[in-house]
């Protein structure tokens, strides 16, 4: 009988000894993975001020924000009512261009495919707007993807028009 | 020839032996027994052993020079090529020895398939083996990202983003990677401080391979089990080694061929451009040993099952001794499986050749072909061969095959008077 209990006490001693072991290893090697995650230098240069008043109707001017490409583009008249003109049918990732633009003669992306991170070339492709070169990924005039392996539409980043003449990314 | 105990000859010996028994294992590497009828498909275990230390040796003295900085990176590898003395020669070495590494690994691989060397009681020295491939491509892909020009960059950001393909964590992970929000600076320091680890992780790995394949001893090309303290077998040492180096340096003459007179031609010349993060190159490329995985990547028209299949590909092959239930190990016996051992290679080279072609048309077509045989071969093929195929009959022993041979005695004897006169009459 007191063989048992004792048995038991040991049990419950181990396991509480793992446990606590477990936990206390655990704690110490969040440090050393968490480490490799972005640090705040890189966390600091989270927003980018952008003149877009030398921009001309139908160019794009591509800006380096947190490292990535960041495509400016003041689309034409008719850049803008192809896009618009799109049924979301047809679309791989429906959004209606109205809800990827705040004013729909500036289209602001992020220049990275969605696929693997290639950055696509702009008035190329099958519509006349963004290809990437390295798996073969078509963009429309919105910056959806239309054809090819990418997942998702090209992303907008977080913006604002500070002034007519100036945006901020980020 | 038996193994026999080590036994000191001094009392010095005797002494340190029995405190630390290095002299017992050095013994037991020179008179370690192996099939004498090993042929020179055996020899690329010593040619891998040397590449792996001339790539330490190399980067460790290219590390001297180097500076992982995204503003100097590019501009210190032309430092090591035009200023260090002999600097050109330790980089052309180090980099076209990755490229004689992975040559020498694929055969070492391919052997291994062939004679079934992954087979019971190897399965360890196989699963062992695997994950050494896969920390040689790890170590491959993050060295490569190191002279940080444009090849270095742009497949550093596709390979790194092959991760943002996992649901929900993607993202997150790739942030990890990278230490930032897209491939940079914190990016190639780490990869410069895994690129100097992994090869020592590689060594202690290869110490449990050759020591797992110590235990049971070297399958043949018979592929039957030798009787060990038989004559069936020989010491290593001078045997072996001798054999091993003859077979090293016919290989080093290509290596060298390379380092001399062909420096760049495995390479990628847009590697000559300093990276640049807003223009990609036309055609992204991966050096020729990743290329069969990459066209099984894009063979996939999905992202994520792209991701998965080219993981896959490798994992698969854990799965091996079991997929392959084949009590027969050599492919010599294997009527049927060595003629599917062969469209397997010329299947992986095929592959090879459209990972570095354009994604679209007949190139698109037939790698989806490929990739489908690639995965049939081991999960449909092997299991039913091993169940339904007839093999040739085994011989008893490996030297049969030799010795069955009609007229091999008369010929033995000839050439054994030759060196012996007239003793030749001893020779049973």
């Amino acid at each position: 009988m007191t063989k048992e209990i004792k048995g038991k006490r040991r049990d419950f001693l181990y396991t509480a000894t793992y446990t606590i072991g477990a936990v206390g290893l655990g704690a110490a090697i969040w440090p050393l993975v968490d480490q490799m995650n972005p640090d705040s230098s890189v966390k600091a240069l989270s927003t980018t001020e952008v003149d877009i008043s030398s921009v001309e109707r139908g160019k794009t001017i591509t800006v380096l924000w947190r490292g990535k490409p960041i495509f400016i583009r003041r689309r034409t008249k008719q850049e803008i009512d192809e896009a618009a003109a799109v049924d979301l049918k047809d679309l791989k990732d429906p959004e209606k261009d109205s809800d990827r633009t705040k004013n729909p003669e500036w289209l602001v992306m992020i220049g990275v495919c969605t696929h693997l991170g290639c950055v696509p070339l702009d008035n190329k492709g099958e519509y006349n707007a963004w290809f990437c070169p390295c798996h073969g990924s078509h963009y429309d005039t919105s910056g959806r993807i239309r054809k090819g392996p990418a997942p998702t539409n090209l992303e907008i980043p977080k913006y604002e028009f500070v002034d007519s003449n100036t945006i901020k990314i980020g | 020839m038996s193994e026999e105990k080590y036994v000191p000859k001094t009392k010095l010996a005797e002494w340190f032996d029995s405190r630390l028994p290095l002299l017992s294992l050095s013994h037991h590497l020179k008179s370690y027994p192996t099939p004498k009828n090993l042929n020179y498909w055996w020899t690329f275990g010593g040619i891998l052993t040397f590449c792996l230390i001339t790539q330490i040796v190399t980067g460790i003295i290219l590390a001297m020079h180097y500076v992982a900085h995204t503003d100097y990176a590019f501009a210190s590898i032309e430092h090591i090529m035009r200023d260090v003395n002999y600097g050109w020669l330790m980089r052309y070495v180090h980099s076209n020895g990755a490229s004689m590494f992975f040559l020498a690994v694929y055969i070492h691989i391919f052997r291994g398939l062939y004679f079934g060397s992954y087979k019971a009681p190897r399965e360890m020295i196989w699963i062992i083996g695997l994950v050494i491939y896969l920390l040689m491509m790890a170590t491959a892909f993050m060295g490569y990202v190191l002279p940080w020009g444009q090849m270095s960059f742009w497949g550093a950001t596709v390979i790194t983003n092959l991760f943002s393909a996992i649901p929900f964590i993607g993202e997150s992970v790739t942030n990890w990677l990278w230490g930032g929000f897209s491939v940079d600076n914190p990016t190639l320091n780490r990869f410069y401080s895994l690129h100097y680890l992994f090869p020592f992780l590689i060594f202690g790995l290869v110490i449990l391979h050759v020591w797992s394949l110590h235990i049971p001893g070297n399958n043949n090309p018979i592929g039957i089990d030798v009787k060990k303290g038989s004559n069936e077998t020989m010491p290593f040492h001078p045997y072996m080694v001798m054999k091993d180096l003859l077979a090293l340096l016919t290989f080093l003459l290509l290596f060298f061929g390379f380092v001399f007179f062909l420096p760049d031609f495995l390479g990628h010349p847009d590697n000559y451009i300093p990276a640049d993060p807003l223009i990609t190159p036309a055609h992204i490329v991966p050096e020729w040993y990743l290329l069969p995985f990459y066209a099984i990547l894009r063979a996939i028209p999905s992202k994520l099952g792209g991701v998965i299949f080219m993981f896959a590909s490798i994992f698969v092959l854990v799965g091996l001794p079991w997929l392959d239930s084949s009590k027969v190990r050599s492919a010599t016996f294997r009527p049927l499986y060595r003629k599917f051992f062969w469209v397997l290679v010329v299947t992986v080279i095929l592959l090879g050749y459209l990972g570095a072609k354009p994604p679209e048309g007949i190139y698109l077509l037939l790698a989806r072909v490929a990739t489908a045989y690639y995965f049939i071969h081991f999960l449909i093929l092997l299991p039913l061969l091993g169940r339904y195929e007839k093999t040739d009959p085994l011989p008893m022993s490996i030297s049969d095959p030799v010795l069955d041979k009609p007229g091999v005695m008369d010929k033995f004897k000839e050439m054994a008077g030759k060196y012996e006169g007239e003793n030749v009459g001893t020779f049973r």
